[in-house]
């Protein structure tokens, strides 16, 4: 079992370097792109080459899913302990309204406040993102059954044992689960952030939308699948490594 | 000892626990029993502190629990309950490892301790160790939800209806275990169930409760004989002097068997039946072969084809059966006595029914030495 494992996390590191090789053969996507628009006189936006645009959105995809995961994941905690448990209701409304408003929105509105750039992107994809983080990480502490909570307190452990040796363990995989549907997410709706000019692979994208050349979108958005495939997948594995008491 | 001195419990409007006051001696198994909603797990949970007393005071050999830090005072304890709680995401064990872990011993102590108490419970450690909860049964889970609270050498175990989870075979098999465990282990336990059968089996006393409240605290034989009131009296229900049977051990009822070697000769035969027209079968060893009528004997001759063979263990109790167990051998089998041996098959004796009846009606008359008396 264990060297299944180790070999699809190998399968993965193969993939993800096949991916970098492919964003940073910038040639290659030129020559393939005229092939297919040979009308265009420019297939590929001239101010950055591809794997520069990949490595800015991978900041903003890493900088924004790390701080959701930061906020998300201790106020999940903190509404399933007895001190925070009046305000779950509350969290777990405000975080779903987070999700249902549109991160275009959000940027516009946040623009006034925190200006142009890389910051108002960030916090758009944090407001977005966190939903899914808070609400599994509740599902998850849910889960775990009372009768081996109460075992664990009847035991000795305090509330902070009970939750790292006991609680965390048990809801780990269902709380992967939640982050892997944020950071795919994010991956996706982190190309907004072009339009404020926080750069990323939205650039092509709006940038071809905007000239109308096909070519253009298709360099934003064919990495941008990729890369969300590749987190996903890298995500499910962790969370099937996660199998509680063995398969 | 453990002391509870008019301890009560409010919810709101409720009163959970009324004014309880009993205490347990060392080394003794206290059973709490009631119907549901009666309290004995709210009391038991007030005893490590998951519950806290509105009023009244828990004394644990003349210290009040309550002066004791919470997590300190529940390391102290074995703690096991019905839907068991070992932990999912650990090996057994490292389940049966958790409150040693707690307690800060080294890792080699640690894995010695988990190896001893698998075998203990009858789990062997090299099979067992290394699997996950859910790949236990219901008794073996039962097992090591036992293994984990003895393992840290707790002086006292709750344990909140530990065998309340699986069938009932297994159950009198993991009581028979108990009451074996406990000769050994001499802990003082507080043990909670529903089941007036299994407290009679495990229990030197028992708490009876009813709405939060104390309706008798005696021994089972007490209990059974004088029940305090008419609460007590139905919740025991309509066989009481069965109950009693489940106290008495076989060997203090046990009368010597017609025996006979096999080879003998039939008026050897005669002679070990006297009155009596069946004489138990022996090897020369003594170990049990089956029996023999006497009115299938000719003269002079012993003829082999009258002994009825058959195999000890279906035949036979070991004296430490409770007589109620033998009585139900007995009506099964469809004898008026059944062989006692020892653990190597060997007859030590026989139980008759008529014995049994002296044993019931004795206590109808309160004239039978109690278990426990000596």
């Amino acid at each position: 079992m264990n060297a299944r494992r180790s070999y699809r996390w190998v399968l993965l590191a193969a993939a993800a370097l096949g991916f970098a090789w492919l964003v940073s053969a910038q040639g290659l996507w030129s020559s393939a792109l005229h092939a297919m628009f040979p009308a265009y006189d420019n297939v590929l936006v001239s101010r950055q080459t591809l794997s520069a645009l990949v490595l800015q959105h991978l900041a903003l995809v890493g900088l924004s899913s790390g701080l959701t995961i930061a906020v998300g994941v201790p106020l999940g905690i903190w509404v399933t302990r007895p001190s925070g448990r009046p305000l779950r209701g509350l969290l777990v409304a405000s975080t779903d309204l987070g999700q249902t408003f549109p991160p275009v929105a959000v940027l516009a509105l946040a623009m006034p406040v925190l200006g142009f750039g890389f910051w108002p992107t960030i916090v758009a994809l944090l407001i977005y993102g966190l939903f899914p983080v808070v609400s599994s990480t509740i599902a998850g502490l849910d889960a775990v059954p009372p009768a081996v909570l109460e075992s664990a307190r009847g035991m000795g452990m305090g509330p902070v044992q009970v939750l790292w040796r006991v609680e965390l363990p048990l809801a780990a995989r269902v709380m992967v689960s939640g982050i892997r549907t944020s950071v795919s997410i994010n991956i996706g709706t982190a190309t907004v952030g072009a339009a404020i000019g926080t750069g990323g692979l939205g650039v092509p994208i709006i940038g071809g939308l905007a000239v109308q050349n096909m070519a253009y979108v298709i360099e934003g958005a064919l990495p941008a699948a990729l890369l969300a495939i590749l987190a996903d997948t890298a995500l499910a594995q962790l969370e099937a490594s996660l199998s509680v008491g063995d398969e | 000892m453990i002391r509870l001195e008019h301890v009560s419990k409010r919810y709101g409007d409720t009163l959970a626990i009324d004014d309880l006051t009993f205490e347990i001696p060392d080394g003794e198994v206290c059973v709490l029993i009631g119907p549901s909603g009666c309290g004995k797990t709210t009391t038991l949970r007030m005893i490590n502190r998951l519950v806290e007393p509105s009023t009244g005071t828990i004394t644990i050999d003349g210290r009040d629990i309550m002066s004791v830090p919470t997590e300190q005072l529940r390391r102290g304890f074995g703690y096991a309950i019905q839907s068991v709680g070992l932990f999912p995401h650990l090996t057994v064990a490292d389940n049966i490892g958790v409150v040693p872990r707690l307690l800060g011993w080294d890792k080699e102590r640690i894995a010695e301790r988990a190896v001893s108490m698998l075998t203990l419970v009858g789990l062997d450690p090299a099979a067992y160790s290394g699997k996950y909860p859910r790949q236990l049964s219901g008794g073996e889970a039962q097992r090591v939800g036992v293994a984990r609270a003895l393992a840290a050498d707790p002086p006292v175990l709750l344990m909140d209806e530990p065998f309340g989870a699986v069938d009932p075979l297994n159950r009198v098999r993991l009581q028979d275990e108990f009451v074996r465990l406990q000769r050994e282990l001499h802990k003082t336990v507080i043990f909670v169930t529903h089941d007036i059968d299994e407290a009679v089996r495990l229990a030197d006393r028992i708490a009876i409760m009813r709405d939060g409240r104390l309706q008798q605290f005696d021994t089972p034989e007490q209990l059974l004989d004088h029940p305090a009131n008419k609460f007590v009296h139905d919740f025991i229900g309509a066989d009481r002097a069965l109950k009693r049977l489940v106290r008495v051990r076989v060997d203090s009822m046990m009368t010597d068997a017609a025996r006979v070697v096999i080879g003998a000769g039939a008026d050897a035969a005669r002679m070990a039946a006297g009155s009596r027209r069946f004489t138990y079968v022996t090897s020369s060893d003594g170990r049990l072969e089956g029996w023999l009528d006497t009115d299938d004997l000719k003269d002079g001759v012993f003829a082999a084809d009258a002994i009825t063979r058959a195999d000890p263990a279906e035949i036979s109790v070991n004296a430490e059966t409770s007589l109620r167990d033998a009585l139900s051998r007995m009506l099964g089998l469809g004898f008026r006595s059944i062989a006692v041996t020892d653990d190597d098959c060997r007859l030590v004796g026989e139980v008759t029914l008529r014995g049994i009846e002296q044993a019931m009606a004795g206590s109808d008359e309160h004239v039978a030495p109690k278990v426990g008396e000596k």
